[in-house]
């Protein structure tokens, strides 16, 4: 078999050239998710037919000299909480199993469109609810780089999808971090772009003003590439933003000469000992390349975990009341209606979706709305307003990525506020609405790896990408 | 059971209207918007509430809510969508979209023909349900059905939902006030505003209190499918109230049913039983700021309203503003036409009986040439026929889809007599029954009918009734 690209750029070159063709990239990539993945539980679906006929219609198109995307022939995993027409779309939840959606959510249609292969739908957190992948109705996924540990979560098959070869890239959707947590753990790129950049339609929602979808990657480079493809206006989604998306693979490759780097001073604490190290470094390996670290304040931000647990389980109550069993997925019967809804929803939904529903039951009901989430939302506007100030002063923010290298299964799973604790440097920014990633920089405990985090203003992708871009070159100068 | 309350208490009734907004789409999604069609054809990934699917606001039924606002002199505001929250099965996505503290249209009120002003407190959007038909039961209701079916045609569809203030003092105001509702909404091409298909459907809160005392707790009355049933069902519920509080006790504040067949409202469901509808700002959409340019770009569309257009009659034509003529043309939509008798030359008074007579079955914009009309109230005016021959030559005009009154009345024999003919058969007629002349001299207006009788037996009907009269009238001295 010819020599594959292990890059989503590299691959959509050597198509085009015709150096491969898609059908071998394809078929190379079913054989490593064959050979690997029943240790690693990355997939929920293989979707190896789709992936053949795609390749297929690829590889014509070149072959009659049409014109093909910028993502000709290159395979991707998707995270089994976008819709997929005809392909089942479970949320890894035992009450949407078997339900095929009838439509695609609108980053299928466009990767479709710029010529992206569909490999499989991956594993996640049931609904996205958690940081390890270890909520999933079937079965946890494993961490490649060692399997006795979780792959964060709740894009934790995503993450290692990319971080085991299985895909060259992967989409994940981000609430709480949940694309740039996993990414820190399996040593890959995230990225979370502003809210609205990249259409929510087909995205099945877990608290819709927070939820954004966007890429794994191996390199800064093909995470640019996926961003430029799937962000854009969809007149589909009301929250998305009708703006056009600048070239972010050329920021990746611009430099930080002159920028300014925010360094918070009252970051709230718990990070590793290793993982703040890492951040130190790559405060000073920017700095040797021409940027200047500024100290900035953000003094809400302690008090973010709280009210993120309250507007994302709020929203959650009600985006997953409509799992009642009257029209689509898992019914169970019952003497009358209300009755079913019950039991449909006990035997369906899993114990961290229960309590999340729950929590924002509560904290929505009449008498205490006041006292939990709509203090929430005032803490929010604090948060923004924090960024707003910290962003006068600094182009960019760096924060870790996660408090921890990845942990060992079972470790947080029995204590839900030990495993909340995992999304503290991440939730700020799904709260402002604005975009971060995630840039493996060195290793932590075990030799695991550590991600270090950037952080910009809504609408501020560039900013982030060049000082992702200059990270990236850092740590692989090390 | 007497409707009435005793002297020193009061009626206090407020209107929850929904109507269904006659958009091309939903309010969220590019499904048709149509009653009628087989059940779920109008359905889409939005409509079924299916993961991932997101709404869309539609720019139609903003235009129609605010065009309501307008004709109920609401202001306009920017505005936010909120979800209520609650389980049915006819609800796709177990909440509704609807608008809460920030409604589009506030502060407006709507005056009955009768005068009284009633206060519109906001005219909101949102989306209705689906349709559900529970099979078997004994109440046709969820509870106790053996299965049930549901039709999410109409999930989704727009509807504004106007809101009085508690402003009503009877069920004959809450009549008008429908009525009149109804008429503005049809006139200003907001809904089709049917209440038997449920394209209007009316909620009454009502609650009665001794003058001069705070207002008593309030019942809320749902199921009433007719402007009379409205009204059977206020004073119905009036009168239960005042009966519990006359016997000592006191009223809950409930949700009542109103069963039209028994004529009356037994409860649905009391406040400590109601959903806890957490409603919370929809994150799905962004806040509607309608622009002032926007708003005046609608207001310029607000055709003249139902009330204008009655005085605009009235005038013209010297018929009572409140008389049934001039609101059953009103209603019609008949109103330009009748005037544009007027302006052709014709007598718009006698236009206006001939049109609310003969023009039942025709469109708001008449077929027949007001012309023909006109030339049939002249010829009536002068004498030229008589009232019951130009009804039957209107008749013929109508069926016909227009025609030359004068060759109608020619064809048929209706020539002309005049009055100095008619004279001659009066004095036929007085000596023909001298006892009827002397009767009516005497004051007996009955006796005047016998004599009539005689000349329009001897004219062969052709003698106009009125140019009799007069005369008789006139020889009596």
């Amino acid at each position: 078999m010819a020599n594959i690209p292990a890059t989503a750029a590299g691959i959509a070159d050597a198509v085009q050239s015709k150096e491969v063709s898609a059908t071998e990239v394809v078929e190379h990539h079913l054989n490593v998710i064959a050979q690997r993945d029943g240790d690693i539980n990355a997939f929920n679906l293989v979707t190896s037919e789709h992936a053949r006929a795609a390749a297929l219609r690829i590889d014509n198109a070149i072959a009659s000299g049409a014109a093909v995307g910028p993502l000709a022939g290159v395979p991707i995993a998707i995270k089994d909480n976008m819709c997929t027409r005809g392909i089942p779309t479970t949320c890894s939840s035992h009450i949407l199993e078997g339900w095929k959606p009838p439509y695609d959510a609108t980053v299928i249609t466009t990767l479709g469109a710029a010529g992206a292969v569909m490999v499989g739908k991956t594993n996640l957190d049931e609904f996205a609810m958690g940081s390890s992948t270890e909520n999933s109705a079937f079965g946890p996924t494993r961490n490649p780089l060692d399997t006795s540990r979780v792959p964060g979560g709740s894009s934790g098959g995503s993450a290692a999808a990319v971080a085991a070869g299985l895909a060259p890239v992967s989409l994940g959707s981000d609430t709480g971090g949940s694309i740039r947590q996993p990414a820190a753990l399996c040593g890959v790129v995230g990225v979370k772009p502003t809210y609205g950049r990249v259409s929510r339609y087909g995205l099945v929602a877990f608290a819709s003003s927070l939820d954004q979808i966007g890429p794994f990657a191996t390199t800064v480079d093909d995470a640019a590439l996926i961003t430029e493809v799937i962000a854009g206006h969809d007149p589909k989604d009301s929250t998305s933003i009708p703006q056009p998306v600048p070239s972010l693979r050329a920021a990746a490759r611009e430099g930080v000469q002159g920028m300014r780097i925010g360094r918070v001073t009252d970051l709230p604490e718990g990070a590793e000992p290793e993982v703040a190290a890492r951040l130190n470094e790559a405060f000073a390996a920017l700095e040797s390349v021409g940027a200047r670290i500024v100290d900035v304040t953000l003094p809400s931000l302690s008090y973010a975990l709280t009210a993120y647990y309250l507007i994302a389980p709020a929203e959650a109550s009600s985006n997953l009341a409509r799992y009642d069993g009257v029209r689509y997925g898992m019914r169970t019967s019952a003497a009358d209606t209300n009755a079913m809804y019950g039991a449909t929803r006990a035997a369906g939904f899993g114990d961290e979706v229960k309590r999340r529903i729950m929590l924002g039951t509560y904290a929505l009901s009449a008498g205490y709305y006041d006292a939990y989430y709509g203090k929430a939302l005032k803490v929010r506007r604090l948060i923004s307003d924090d960024f707003d100030r910290a962003y006068a002063q600094a182009d960019v923010v760096l924060m870790p990525t996660s408090p921890m290298v990845a942990f060992p299964f079972g470790d947080k799973v029995d204590d839900p506020m030990s495993m909340y604790l995992c999304d503290i440097y991440t939730i700020p920014t799904n709260l402002a609405g604005h975009p971060a990633m995630s840039v493996p920089f060195g290793t932590g405990a075990h030799g695991l790896p550590v991600g270090v985090q950037v952080l910009a203003p809504a609408l501020g992708e560039v900013a982030m990408f060049r000082v992702g871009g200059a990270l990236e070159a850092a740590g692989a100068a090390r | 059971m007497s409707t009435l309350l005793p002297e020193g208490w009061e009626l206090i009734c407020g209107l929850e209207v929904h109507v269904e907004l006659a958009t091309k789409t939903k309010l969220f999604s590019g499904s048709p918007n149509r009653f009628g069609d087989e059940p779920n054809t109008n359905i889409d990934p939005v409509t079924l509430g299916l993961p991932g699917a997101l709404p869309v606001l539609n720019e139609q039924a903003v235009e129609l809510a605010m065009r309501i606002g307008l004709a109920l002199n609401c202001t306009i505001q920017p505005c936010t969508f909120h979800r209520k929250n609650y389980f049915y099965p006819d609800m796709p996505k177990a909440y509704q979209i609807s608008q809460y503290d920030q409604p589009l249209n506030i502060d407006g009120f709507l005056d009955l023909p009768s005068g009284v002003r009633i206060g519109v407190e906001r005219a909101h959007l949102e989306e209705d349900t689906g349709k559900s038909t529970h099979i078997g039961g004994a109440t046709g209701r969820i509870h106790g059905s053996e299965y049930s079916l549901i039709d999410f045609n109409r999930a989704g569809v727009p509807l504004v939902e106007i809101v009085s203030r508690p402003d009503i003092r009877s069920a004959e105001d809450a009549r008008q006030y429908v009525a009149e509702l109804r008429a503005i909404l049809l006139a200003i091409g907001a809904s089709d505003a049917k209440m038997e298909e449920g394209s209007m459907r009316c909620d009454a809160n009502v609650s009665v209190h001794r003058v001069g005392t705070p207002f008593g707790t309030r019942c809320e009355i749902k199921n009433v499918n007719s402007i009379r049933a409205l009204g059977r069902a206020i004073e119905y519920e009036a009168r239960r109230q005042y009966d519990v509080i006359d016997s000592g006790g006191t009223i809950r504040q409930e949700t009542r049913h109103w069963d039209d067949a028994e004529g009356r409202t037994h409860t649905l469901r009391t406040k400590e039983d109601a959903d806890d509808y957490r409603y919370f700002l929809e994150p799905d959409l962004v806040p509607l700021v309608p622009s002032d340019e926007w708003i005046s770009r609608v207001r310029a569309n607000v055709p003249m309203l139902p009330a204008a257009r009655r005085t605009r009659l009235a005038d013209a034509t010297g018929a009572d503003v409140q008389g049934e003529a001039v609101s059953v043309i009103v209603e019609r939509g008949q109103d330009d036409y009748v005037l544009s008798v007027g302006e052709v030359g014709g007598d718009v008074a006698r236009g206006l009986v001939y049109v609310q007579q003969a023009f039942s079955e025709e469109p708001s914009t008449p077929r027949i040439p007001a012309k023909d009309i006109a030339a049939l109230t002249l010829m009536e005016r002068d004498s030229k026929v008589t009232s019951t021959q130009a009804k039957t030559v209107l008749a013929d005009i109508v069926a016909n889809g227009g025609g030359d009154p004068a060759a109608i009345a020619a064809a048929k024999g209706f020539e002309a007599i005049d009055t100095s003919e008619v004279e001659g058969f009066v004095d036929q007629a007085i000596a023909a029954d001298p006892d009827a002349w002397a009767k009516f001299c005497n004051g007996e207006q009955k006796a005047m009918g016998a004599l009539v009788g005689l000349v329009m037996k001897a004219s062969k009907g052709k003698a106009d009734g009125k140019v009799v009269t007069a005369i008789l009238n006139s020889r009596r001295g």
